[in-house]
């Protein structure tokens, strides 16, 4: 088996007296769409940002591809290959769809500039399904685009790992299967998705695999079909039986 | 540089095209008066040139810095005490360095706290550098100030200024259309996407800083042989650093150009209050700075900019936005 692209060992995170991510571990190897999951408050999300570096852990280490990124700033560990989009859609109020999308290109490793800079986001508006939008106002643009214009920012620094903090909360049903099929289609292409999901319809189409969280703690691992019927995580999202 | 030429969009060739031309118009002002026109020109001049370098930085940023007395007073102090050591060009030049060394030391240890911090740290720093080169000539000096005797008149101040306006201009003009620029709207849109997307906000935010720092202690290198006699209150007056924020935000920050707007009209409103109510000046800048506060949160140029956008959409679609918005 090849190195995993990204490997998490014993990361922690702790706020004061709450630990919110707690000695977690896992592996996602090269091309794997896997699923981050667990109730609220799970410490889904703090995971995502230690990987990202918008949080630094308190204990453990996070490699990628070999190299230890736990510890760096945020925008090294982005120009080492992590994009991510935000739970809370966060696209460039000032700036149209296309330069939004040109800002993911201009400083990672890839550090195009000018036309070609141009010419990535608009093929990558095009893969997102906003085609011909470029110049709309982001401002303008319905939450669902605006998701899309987020998702494009992120593979325009072609990263290694892309990380999705619940990209498709807040579809619509019909936006839901459009989404669902955009991910899909990244996951044939060979990108490596870490995905924080609460949908689980996506996540028994997306991922092979998924981790599933509970209490800052890992409680699951394993194949998606698996670990959703493992009496723990059912008990993590359902909680106890009352009758004991 | 041809390459950098092939790049320039339309509208581009005409701001450079209309930027040479204004300053060739100005360039000719000593020739109509050498009195008190060519004074307060001079005035314009220098506040155009502290507002436009504060801008750069600010502007973006939305970090407000009241150091701009300290690099000014720096500037200033750097030609008073080389003058009869350096030729005068090297002494600016030598004042640009100091600028900039101090910029990128204020910058690395505070442009990580947040807004309301660097705020105070800055005028902290322009009194600090105040008291220190006060308490250094009543130690080491014999006298409180010191004397610039220089060949230069109204007339080449006003021309060095016109220059370094012009320079200014001329910077910010390719920041903008550079990666830093494009860093720096992004970091002003949303500083965590910045860091995000791989920006070293810090670095980037430092180097800006740092530019900014070294065109006004330039004015100030610029400014000194006017002064004729140089001491710590008059070189680092906090009442510049006051001044170019007001005219800066009273312009507006978003464009270019936008300070120059505020700069104009208020050099010549405070110089008609200053002469005719010597004792009310700080009163005015006051009332300036709530009015603007309250009523032109994004200066005159953003308040045009709004208006105009206004206009447009009312105008029937013809960009799709609109009809974007209703889908």
């Amino acid at each position: 088996m090849s190195a995993p692209v990204l490997s998490v060992s014993h990361a922690r995170k702790q706020f004061g007296g709450l630990v919110a991510v707690n000695d977690v571990s896992f592996d996602v190897n090269e091309g794997e769409v896997i699923g981050l999951i667990g109730p609220n408050g799970s410490g889904k999300t703090t995971m995502l940002n230690l990987i990202s570096g918008a949080l630094s852990p308190t204990d453990g280490e996070i490699r990628l591809a070999g190299e230890r990124i736990s510890g760096m700033a945020a925008h090294q560990i982005a120009r080492k290959g992590v994009a991510r989009t935000f739970q809370l859609v966060r696209v460039l109020p000032s700036l149209d769809a296309e330069q939004n999308v040109m800002a993911g290109a201009v400083f990672g490793h890839r550090k195009l500039w000018g036309r070609e800079a141009h010419e990535l986001a608009r093929g990558l508006l095009d893969l997102v399904g906003l085609a011909g939008r470029g110049h709309s106002p982001v401002s303008a643009l319905t939450y669902i685009d605006q998701k899309r214009v987020e998702l494009a920012r992120a593979l325009a620094a072609d990263p290694r790992v892309l990380l999705l903090d619940e990209w498709l909360a807040g579809l619509n049903p019909s936006e839901l299967q459009i989404g669902i099929a955009l991910i899909e289609k990244l996951g044939r292409e060979g990108r490596t998705i870490i995905m924080v999901e609460h949908v689980m319809d996506a996540i028994r189409s997306l991922c092979g695999r998924c981790v599933v969280m509970n209490s800052g703690r890992k409680i699951a691992e394993g194949d998606v079909d698996d670990v959703l019927s493992d009496p723990e995580v059912v008990r993590a999202y359902l909680g106890d039986d009352d009758d004991a | 540089m041809s390459g950098f030429l092939n790049g320039l969009k339309a509208g581009e060739w005409r701001g450079l095209i209309l930027g040479a031309v204004i300053v060739a118009l100005a360039a000719t002002l000593p020739r109509f008066d050498d009195g008190f026109y060519l004074s307060i020109s001079v005035n314009i001049m220098l506040y155009a040139a502290l507002c436009t370098a504060w801008s750069l930085f600010s502007g973006p940023t939305h970090y407000v810095s009241l150091a701009t007395a300290a690099f000014y007073g720096l500037g200033t102090y750097c030609v008073g005490l080389g003058i009869d050591i350096l030729p005068y060009p090297l002494l600016v030049l030598v004042a640009a360095l100091v600028g900039a060394l101090v910029a990128g030391l204020v910058g690395a240890m505070t442009l990580r706290i947040s807004g309301v911090y660097f705020v105070i740290f800055t005028f902290g720093l322009a009194e600090l550098v105040r008291q220190l080169v006060t308490w250094t000539q009543t130690k080491f000096a014999t006298a409180m100030g010191l004397y610039v005797f220089t060949d230069f008149n109204e007339s080449h101040i006003y021309w060095m200024l016109l220059a370094l306006t012009a320079a200014v201009f001329l910077t910010g003009f390719l920041i903008n259309r550079s990666r830093l620029g494009f860093a720096m709207t992004v970091i002003g849109n949303d500083e965590t996407v910045a860091r995000h997307v791989g920006i070293d906000t810090a670095r980037a935010k430092i180097i800006l800083f740092m530019v900014s720092g070294a065109f006004i202690a330039i004015a100030g290198a610029i400014t000194a042989p006017r002064y004729t006699y140089i001491e710590p209150p008059s070189a680092f007056n906090p009442m510049i650093s006051f001044l170019v924020v007001i005219m800066s935000l009273l312009g507006g920050t978003r464009r270019l150009w936008g300070p120059l707007v505020g700069v104009i009209p208020f050099t010549i409103a405070m110089d008609f209050i200053s002469a005719r109510f010597p004792n009310h000046t700080s009163i005015v800048i006051g009332l300036a700075f709530f009015a603007i506060v309250y009523l032109l949160p994004n200066g005159v140029t953003g308040r045009l900019e709004q208006l105009w956008t206004k206009f447009r959409t009312r105008k029937p679609a013809e960009h799709g936005a609109v009809a974007e918005k209703q889908a």
